[in-house]
């Protein structure tokens, strides 16, 4: 059964279209970048931005975070909350559960499905975007690399005036850095920082969602230390920060797909997903619900920065991977639960 | 009640019952979809289960899949209950359910080929497989459709398709929900041709339909189905008995009439229809012909299936008719 779904999700149309899409705002972004030369300042705009002029080969983790607060998210709920749902809406749900699928069965074939369109998705956008980083800003050389964004945080250090500038990403930042990069963390998946490329906000004006976005984006590119940075080091953190990316967006799909097994209303499934990923985001940035702000779906999204620094910060990102697990783990269960006592009607 | 037992005793006699169900309800909040019905489908019957929209029979038949869960009662399907086992009936079962479903970006073929290798994993072998979907192509008569998407089709050509897929493991039973919606007549004689061709190689046909002459033409059980409950279910030849009366075709009626007497019950054009029971000479067509009428025809008046269902059912439930015969919108 699972093989089916992979087929089915090969041969329609959307997926492509969606992956596409992930990968053309990346390739628009660099566009843009190398031809203007104008960086964002290190910290505003989407993480790294900054720093891939100096180096393509970091534009894959670019590429990531400017896809990851909401393109990324709203694909997959698209895919996960179709899963279940269209094939309601289409009728054909009846037709294989009477070939017999069984419930269960198709059910951890759906999930499957949708793990691998993630995974795919990532892929694409990591892949893409290191061809569109090279060709556009040059592989740059490792050590450039990391010579690159030592210099770039230096610059523009004083001017951002924040200045987290640790050279010791974990001690550095310290109590206070600490904590608002936590908040940064969701409030920048909550949609901003893509839409702030290149804005120019100063601080006093800045919300707090940008604000936080570009501190803990400034915090991690400026907390990278000035150690070479062997391409077999990059590759591994960049593998590391996509299959992080991927779990986060795990948790999106085990809510969108147990939202699909609700209702036939794929529309109504993908909306509710991304409904959720909205109040977490606002409830993330919000002091007032910092009791429940460590359980919220989003919270760690931004966790993946960490692999970055140097050495890698593992803390939020084991957090992240456990929420994530819990998240999973709950919904598929409640899933399963509804969808194999529910009534077929449709 | 009664004559659902009776063919229960007439089908049970000489064979298994491939579809039993005791005290079925289902209930939709208040509201029951289907209220206590024992059903019983012999092994080898082409079985037509007939009702108005809306009477229930979708529901009926997605319980027989194990779709929609019973509120009381018990099913069995070849043997096994249902819904407990029928992850193992289900194999054995080609379906038809409310309208044919299909991927729409998707071909035909592609679509059956899809549904094949979901089911269960008995041949995984890709040649077979495919002449597998080419057999039922062809049988519904599909087997020259190209590579066009299912969006693309007809109607007619969906419904094929859905029966294709229905046939596709040689069931032992098909469970078909309305199958020859949307076809032209030519496409319905094909399909009942088909049904019948399977039931006599021993596919057990269960047909769900709210058009009377499909059911007349294909059947030979008939459950009549009104409000959720069954009202009726018996053998076709049976609900289709002699009403006692005869049916007298002559260019003289005048004569005829004057002959019979009181035994005419009605009259129309040359026909008439003559009722022996109520008086005049006991054996009327040896009078007639006794007294030198001529008779062009003689036959038994039988009653139709419309008489009988319309006798025992309502309006369907998608009548928006008040009782005093006012439409309500």
């Amino acid at each position: 059964m699972i093989g089916v779904e992979l087929v089915k999700l090969a041969r329609r149309p959307r997926t492509w279209a969606a992956i596409g899409l992930l990968c053309l705002l990346p390739a628009v972004v660099a566009v843009f970048l190398a031809t203007t030369r104008i960086s964002p300042p290190p910290g505003q705009g989407a993480a790294f931005l900054s720093a891939v002029l100096q180096s393509g080969s970091l534009y894959p983790a670019a590429a990531l975070a400017l896809v990851l607060p909401i393109f990324l998210p709203i694909a997959v709920a698209v895919v996960a909350g179709d899963a279940v749902a269209g094939e309601s809406a289409q009728g054909t749900l009846r037709y294989l559960l009477v070939r017999p699928v069984r419930r269960t069965a198709l059910l951890v074939a759906k999930l499957v499905a949708v793990v691998v369109f993630v995974v795919g998705a990532v892929l694409a956008v990591a892949g893409t975007s290191y061809v569109v980083g090279v060709a556009l800003f040059g592989a740059g050389d490792p050590v450039a690399v990391v010579r690159a964004l030592p210099e770039v945080t230096g610059d523009d250090g004083g001017v951002a005036g924040t200045s987290p500038g640790g050279q010791q990403p974990a001690s550095g930042p310290g109590g206070s850095q600490v904590g608002s990069s936590d908040a940064a963390s969701s409030g920048a998946a909550g949609a901003q920082s893509g839409g702030q490329v290149g804005a120019d906000t100063g601080d006093s004006t800045a919300a707090a969602d940008p604000e936080a976005a570009r501190e803990r984006a400034q915090s991690s590119v400026s907390s990278l230390s000035g150690e070479a940075l062997s391409p077999t080091d990059l590759a591994a953190r960049l593998l590391g920060a996509m299959g992080y990316v991927v779990v986060s967006m795990l948790g999106v799909a085990a809510i969108a797909l147990f939202l699909s097994t609700l209702t036939a209303s794929s529309l109504g499934a993908t909306l509710g997903a991304l409904a959720a990923l909205i109040t977490s985001q606002v409830l993330v940035s919000l002091d007032a619900a910092a009791s429940v702000t460590p359980y919220l779906p989003t919270r760690y999204w931004l966790a993946w920065i960490d692999f970055f620094r140097d050495p890698i910060f593992l803390r939020d990102i084991t957090a992240g991977l456990w929420l994530q697990a819990g998240y999973v783990v709950v919904l598929m269960l409640a899933a399963w639960a509804n969808f194999t006592t529910k009534d077929v009607t449709s | 009640m009664s004559a659902g037992d009776a063919a229960q005793r007439s089908s049970t006699r000489q064979h298994r019952l491939v579809i039993e169900t005791r005290r079925l309800t289902k209930r939709y909040g208040t509201r029951a979809a289907v209220d206590d019905v024992d059903l019983h489908v012999a092994e080898g019957a082409r079985y037509g289960f007939l009702g108005p929209n809306g009477s229930g029979k979708t529901t009926m038949v997605r319980m027989l899949l194990g779709l929609v869960y019973a509120t009381r009662g018990e099913i069995e399907v070849l043997g096994r209950p249902v819904p407990a086992r029928v992850a193992e009936v289900l194999p054995e079962i080609g379906a038809m359910v409310e309208g044919p479903a299909a991927y729409p970006h998707l071909s035909g073929r592609t679509n059956l080929g899809l549904l094949d290798a979901s089911g269960p994993r008995r041949d995984r072998d890709g040649r077979r497989r495919r002449d597998r979907v080419e057999e039922v192509l062809d049988r519904v008569g599909l087997g020259a459709v190209d590579r066009r998407p299912v969006r693309t089709y007809s109607l007619g050509m969906r419904q094929r398709l859905g029966l294709a897929g229905a046939l596709l493991d040689r069931p032992r039973l098909l469970i078909l929900d309305e199958p020859t919606n949307g076809l032209d007549p030519h496409g319905i004689r094909e399909v009942r041709d088909l049904l019948i061709e399977l039931n006599a190689a021993g596919t057990t046909v269960f047909l769900s339909s709210h058009l009377l002459a499909e059911i007349e033409a294909l059947c030979t059980d008939v459950g009549v189905v009104d409000r959720g409950r069954l009202v009726l279910e018996d053998a076709l030849d049976a609900v289709r008995g002699p009403t006692g009366r005869l049916l007298v075709r002559t260019p003289d009626p005048e004569a005829a009439v004057r002959v019979l007497g009181r035994a005419v019950a009605e009259r129309d054009g040359e026909t008439l229809v003559v009722d022996a029971t109520t008086g005049g000479p006991p054996a009327p067509a040896r009078h007639l012909v006794e007294r030198g009428v001529p008779l062009d025809g003689l036959a038994e008046q039988r009653r139709s299936l419309e008489d009988v269902v319309v006798a025992l059912t309502g309006p369907g439930s998608d009548s928006a008719r008040t009782p005093a015969g006012g439409l309500r919108r």
